[in-house]
């Protein structure tokens, strides 16, 4: 709990300060923008925030709110958004063949928008034996012990479309990740890290996600590092990025050792953050700078 | 692995840098645009480009160009390493001397549009496009 | 490179003689040349450098494109459809390899 109280000590005294530096280093979301897909699709960009998860945040913002007008057009339109690209190699993906019992996804699980409906919203979670997985756990797992394929690397081309696929079928459901039960002891591991200072620079998620957001660094417009819009199509690299590797990006930016994808530390932070989105819709596949 | 001195020389030589090689780099534009127009004068004004004030990222910017009467229109990034971005050439099938992509920027500089008119003459316009170079991207 | 697939999207109707909104997506790292690996060594180019656009015959556009294009090209553009036909999108890879679509297109 002391860990909390700093924090809101910290941010108060952050905002306080960000309030009185007037200027160009203060870059606010646009609350107004609406995120509707094709016309059609409205998909909730903010959502409440809570006394368990996030007590620090007046409200729960996607990055999306964040972006400029033309990196938000970008989103908008399923024949644009260059993140459809990853989709469609994702659904190939699902009906192919791989592996020595000759099976594809869908010989298993049929239709993926019936199948994986709900799946991203859930993740990270817990197993059946008790050990929290994140999707990329168990699109491996299903292929290693039941397909008879090699496991995809974390964030190699196939797994980053494959995630991308399942994260569609949940697009516009509300993030929901259990937090309680045997989800606790991951959650609290994820807090801790979300708290701790790592680097040379001695940044916590939190000092940059929680207290800056809306402020810009450098040139960068700061959000509140929410997930729920992953895997995500990043300008910078004109490809697919996947959660882990994002962190890793992040943590590396700090000058610090970075933990590595797929690793329990990462897990554990994925679990966390994306229990800071709970209520934003899932975004499917997003447009990010 | 940047070091705390190369960080705050590429800060401070952002501006450094951008002086440096603007000489080449206008002479590239000016090769670019003599090899399309052969010397002949433009006409400034008849085309419209549409970009973002900011890039959010230099590396894929939505541009669109449009130029009534035009039958060619030539992009050219007076910033880039190599200013050539596309020709664009409309026949018989197209509905409107339009076009809309997405374009590789790599630092805030002037985009400019070349069009060639059905009697052989060339409008031209062009627009800053500031390019941001990143904060914390990972 | 992994399978190239193009992206067409047309409107859903249209009267004959209209001027129509055509829209491509191919994937393509579209290698500017530019770009150095972990050991220092130049990648080399390889981008789409030529991009066509026909409709039954006649010519729509024709797109000569240079390293400053991103990546995964999106292209947006006008065509008229005097009568119902046929679409021939056509991508030409520096390495010598083309990628076609073809898409009806109906007038009503």
């Amino acid at each position: 709990m002391q860990h909390l109280k700093t924090a809101k000590a910290l941010a108060l005294a952050s905002a306080c300060a960000a309030a009185l530096w007037t200027g160009a280093a203060v870059a606010d979301p646009d609350l107004t923008a609406e995120l509707v897909i094709d016309g059609e699709l409205h998909l909730v960009t903010r959502a409440p925030s809570d006394d368990v998860v996030t007590p620090n945040l007046p409200e729960r913002y996607s990055g999306w709110l964040f972006r400029t007008a033309d990196t938000r057009a970008l989103q908008m339109d399923d024949f644009a958004n260059p993140a459809m690209l990853a989709v469609e190699q994702g659904a190939d993906l699902w009906s192919t063949a791989d592996g020595t019992a000759g099976q594809s996804c869908q010989d298993c699980h049929g239709d993926a928008e019936e199948s994986m409906a709900g799946v991203r919203a859930h993740m990270p979670h817990v197993n059946a034996n008790g050990v929290l997985w994140s999707m990329e756990d168990y699109v491996n797992n299903c292929r290693t012990e039941r397909m008879g394929a090699e496991a995809w690397r974390w964030s190699g081309e196939q797994m980053v479309a494959m995630t991308s696929y399942i994260a569609m079928q949940s697009r516009g459901m509300p993030v929901d990740v259990q937090i309680d039960g045997a989800a606790a002891p991951y959650w609290e591991q994820g807090r801790e890290m979300y708290y701790t200072r790592y680097g040379e620079l001695e940044l916590s998620c939190a000092n940059c996600h929680e207290e800056s957001y809306g402020r810009m660094i450098r040139a960068d417009h700061l959000s509140q590092g929410q997930i729920n819009g992953f895997p995500t199509y990043r300008l910078k690299n004109a490809g697919m990025v996947s959660i882990h590797n994002r962190f890793r990006g992040c943590i590396r930016d700090t000058r610090a050792e970075t933990f590595a994808e797929g690793s329990d530390e990462f897990r554990a932070l994925e679990l966390y953050v994306a229990s800071r989105g709970n209520g934003l819709s899932v975004e499917g596949v997003t447009v990010r700078p | 692995m940047l070091t705390r001195r190369d960080t705050l020389a590429i800060g401070l030589g952002a501006s450094a840098v951008a002086m440096l090689p603007m000489a080449a780099l206008a002479d590239a534009v000016e090769d670019a645009v003599a090899a399309y127009t052969g010397g002949a004068a433009m006409e400034d004004g008849g085309v419209t480009i549409t970009a973002p004030e900011i890039a959010e990222n230099g590396n894929t910017v939505p541009i669109s160009i449009e130029a009534a009467g035009a039958t060619e229109i030539v992009l050219i990034a007076t910033g880039n390493p190599t200013p050539n971005v596309g020709r664009f050439t409309f026949g018989p099938g197209s509905g409107a001397p339009m076009i809309a992509t997405r374009i590789r920027l790599g630092r805030t500089q002037d985009v400019m549009a070349i069009a060639k008119m059905a009697d052989g003459t060339f409008k031209t316009t062009r627009v800053e496009v500031k390019v941001t170079i990143g904060g914390c991207g990972g | 490179m992994t399978d190239v697939r193009p992206r067409i999207r047309l409107p859903r109707n249209a009267a004959a003689g209209d001027s129509i909104t055509v829209k491509t997506l191919i994937n393509h790292d579209m290698e500017s040349g530019q770009r150095r690996n972990s050991a220092g060594e130049t990648i080399p180019r390889q981008i789409i450098n030529r991009f066509t656009c026909e409709f039954n015959g006649a010519m729509v556009i024709d797109a000569a494109l240079e390293p400053a294009i991103s990546a995964n090209p999106y292209m947006e553009f006008e065509a008229l459809v005097p009568a119902s036909g046929e679409f021939v999108f056509t991508w030409y890879d520096d390495n010598g390899e083309v990628y076609t679509a073809t898409e009806a297109f109906e007038v009503s």
